[in-house]
């Protein structure tokens, strides 16, 4: 009788990080069902989708897997990991390891990214803007926005305000109208200011695990400095690493999303939604915020409670909402994908939200306006469809714009 | 083949840069430095050369700013040696006065190739490298973008950018000096825990030079722009200004349809 042999596992360079300790072994548990294909919004132009390159991995052919376009055209939508059987992490460690290969021969396949971890490095964001210009978002908030270094006393609630929200225009809008919903209901909080960096996220799915134990080191220096109860956080993907990675780390702290932040105080916020909005929403779940941590039901409730919001669904939503295309390094390789595909997944997330009838595309995830709006002008949805973050949304009906 | 590749490092204009009391230099305490851009493609085109031909690149840089920082991402990339040239200096002097000292370090070494960024922001009298192919009596092409090495190691084949579109193919005999504008690709990266491991291991040579001899050009006055009448700025939401400068463009007619 032929013996079954086990094909020799080839070093998937890692472990990267410790989600995938002992990766390779795990791999052995495939049961190649597909079901990792045939969820992934980009398998069809993967030259090998996950099955395929588990199996390639398992029988000694990754080397292919490294140099084909798979390890960039992962969006990080974590649809894969969420639905496969064995529980394999598909996103968060096959893909960060197919990457740190490629990054071993120092070939990027888009400068952009490359600039944003050099960036990372140097500055501790992505833009490669001073850290010193950190809180200058906050100076038109309208409202104090204290640093907790000149506090010099513990707060109840540390803002992680995170890059997007602190450097980018439209980010930098969404943060005052959280600063002034925060000092309407009273909030004691406070924000790290210069000495905050990026948090990581990109970085680990990008496999720079260098990078990003280099940013953990900082930031648990940093925040062990302090006094605090809880962290709130803008940004879901920061959130997802803070609160299931750092602990591994020795990063334990108590982390909330805004929307879970907020929704724990709808009764008091209620009598203050004033302003009838008068429109239908749809709200867009981001990938982090849904199959990452779970909280399909505190964006709804908070949209639900503003007076005139009606609520619809889209076709894929919660645990199968499609990703807008922004997540993990996706951000950096707009050229790359473009290159690979012209079907965007934010064209087609627009078209879905379109097709509810709503008028607002709502969302929770700092990425999203300016890529969903690029999507609202390429669908030929202006005018029609907007796309506001469920901050702006409160704040209009708070009447605090 | 042998292959130098000589580095500065310039002040990073992410921060926002400070005149000293002086009102002739750069506040030190406000600054920080990173490695000047055009010396980062030389470096990455020597190491380009490198994979080609199986040259050896020794890196030379300047102390002063964070220089053993790039000396060290310059190991990390692959560079073979990384030489610091301590001349007791604050900041980096002029041009001539570099070129002099770069001479005295590399006329005793014989290299095939020396690679040195085309200019650095901070320049003051003219470009590092046809001051020092003057020195070394070496033939210098400065506007760099490709650089091939010929038959035997003899020659170099390099491409240089000229106004209007043009590219020119030169043929230059080694050794020589070249001032690399850009390289053939941009400069590699390197991964974080690549370059801590090298941190803990790298082995930095240095040499002491004498410091300059003084200079026939000093600064007298270094300040900022007064600004110009004639100009307003616009104010407003993103929205309310495109549509201030489309209604300013629409006015000059310098708008179609």
């Amino acid at each position: 009788m032929a013996t079954l042999r086990t094909p020799p596992i080839p070093e998937v360079p890692g472990p990267l990080f410790p989600e995938i300790a002992g990766a390779p072994d795990k791999f052995r548990a495939c049961l190649q069902c597909g079901v990792c294909s045939a969820s992934c919004p980009m398998g069809e132009v993967m030259q090998f989708p996950p099955r395929k390159a588990v199996k390639l991995l398992l029988d000694g052919g990754i080397d292919q897997v490294v140099s084909s376009n798979t390890p960039w055209l992962c969006v990080s939508c974590h649809t894969c990991s969420a639905r496969c059987p064995s529980g394999l992490p598909i996103t968060d460690g096959l893909f960060p390891s197919l990457r740190a290969a490629v990054m071993a021969t120092g070939k990027i396949p888009d400068p952009d990214l490359q600039k944003a971890l050099q960036n990372t490095y140097q500055y501790g964001n992505p833009m490669g803007t001073s850290p010193k210009k950190r809180a200058d978002w906050a100076k038109t908030a309208g409202v104090p926005v204290p640093i907790i270094s000149q506090l010099r006393r513990p707060v109840e609630v540390l803002w992680i305000v995170e890059c997007t929200p602190s450097f980018e225009a439209r980010g930098q809008q969404i943060s005052r109208l959280l600063a002034r919903i925060l000092t309407a209901l009273g909030v004691d909080f406070a924000i790290l200011g210069h000495e905050e960096r990026c948090i990581g996220d990109c970085e680990w799915l990008a496999g720079e695990q260098g990078l990003f134990e280099m940013l953990i080191e900082r930031n648990i220096e940093t925040l062990n400095k302090y006094q605090f109860r809880e962290i709130l956080m803008t940004d879901p993907h920061s959130y997802r690493t803070l609160r299931n990675v750092y602990p591994s780390l020795g990063g334990n702290y108590r982390t909330k999303h805004y929307v879970e932040f907020l929704a724990e105080r709808l009764a008091q916020l209620k009598p203050m939604l004033k302003k009838k909005l008068n429109v239908m929403a749809t709200y867009h779940d981001s990938c982090c915020l849904g199959r990452k941590t779970s909280h399909y039901e505190e964006p709804r409730a908070l949209l639900k409670a503003l007076p005139g919001v009606k609520l619809a669904e889209m076709a894929q939503n919660r645990e199968s909402a499609l990703c807008c295309g922004g997540g993990g390094t996706t951000t950096y390789l707009d050229r790359y994908i473009q290159e690979q595909t012209k079907d965007r997944l934010a064209d087609r997330r627009v078209q879905q939200a379109a097709a509810t009838g709503a008028q607002i595309l709502a969302t929770a995830c700092p990425f999203e306006p300016a890529r969903f709006e690029d999507a609202v002008k390429l669908t030929g949805h202006e005018g029609k469809l907007a796309v506001r973050d469920i901050i702006e949304l409160l704040a209009e009906s708070m009447e605090l714009v | 083949m042998k292959i130098a590749v000589l580095i500065k490092q310039v002040p990073d204009l992410v921060e926002g840069l400070e005149i000293d009391a002086s009102g002739k230099a750069l506040d030190q305490d406000s600054l920080r430095y990173i490695i000047s851009e055009a010396d980062d493609h030389a470096l990455e085109q020597a190491l380009l050369i490198r994979e080609r031909t199986g040259a050896s690149v020794d890196v030379f840089a300047l102390d002063v700013g964070e220089a053993r920082d790039s000396l060290t991402t310059a190991l990390a990339k692959g560079a073979e040696r990384v030489t610091l040239v301590a001349a007791g200096l604050e900041a980096a002097p002029g041009s001539h006065a570099l070129a002099e000292l770069f001479a005295g370090v590399l006329r005793p070494q014989n290299f095939d190739l020396i690679l040195t960024g085309v200019r650095a922001i901070d320049d003051l009298d003219g470009s590092l490298g046809g001051l020092l192919a003057g020195l070394l009596e070496l033939p210098y092409v400065g506007l760099i973008r490709k650089v091939e090495t010929g038959p035997g190691g003899e020659t170099a084949i390099v491409q240089k950018e000229f106004p209007g579109g043009f590219i020119t193919e030169l043929e230059v005999k080694l050794p020589a000096v070249l001032g690399i504008q850009s390289a053939e690709q941009p400069p590699r990266y390197v991964p974080v825990s690549r370059l801590r491991q090298v941190m803990k291991t790298a082995k930095i040579g240095e040499q002491a030079v004498e410091p300059p001899q003084a200079q026939p050009i000093a600064v007298e006055r270094l300040f900022k722009p007064e600004e110009g009448a004639g100009a307003s700025m616009l104010e407003g939401t993103p929205e309310e200004l495109a549509k201030q400068i489309a209604g300013l463009l629409a006015e000059r007619h310098l708008l179609k349809g």
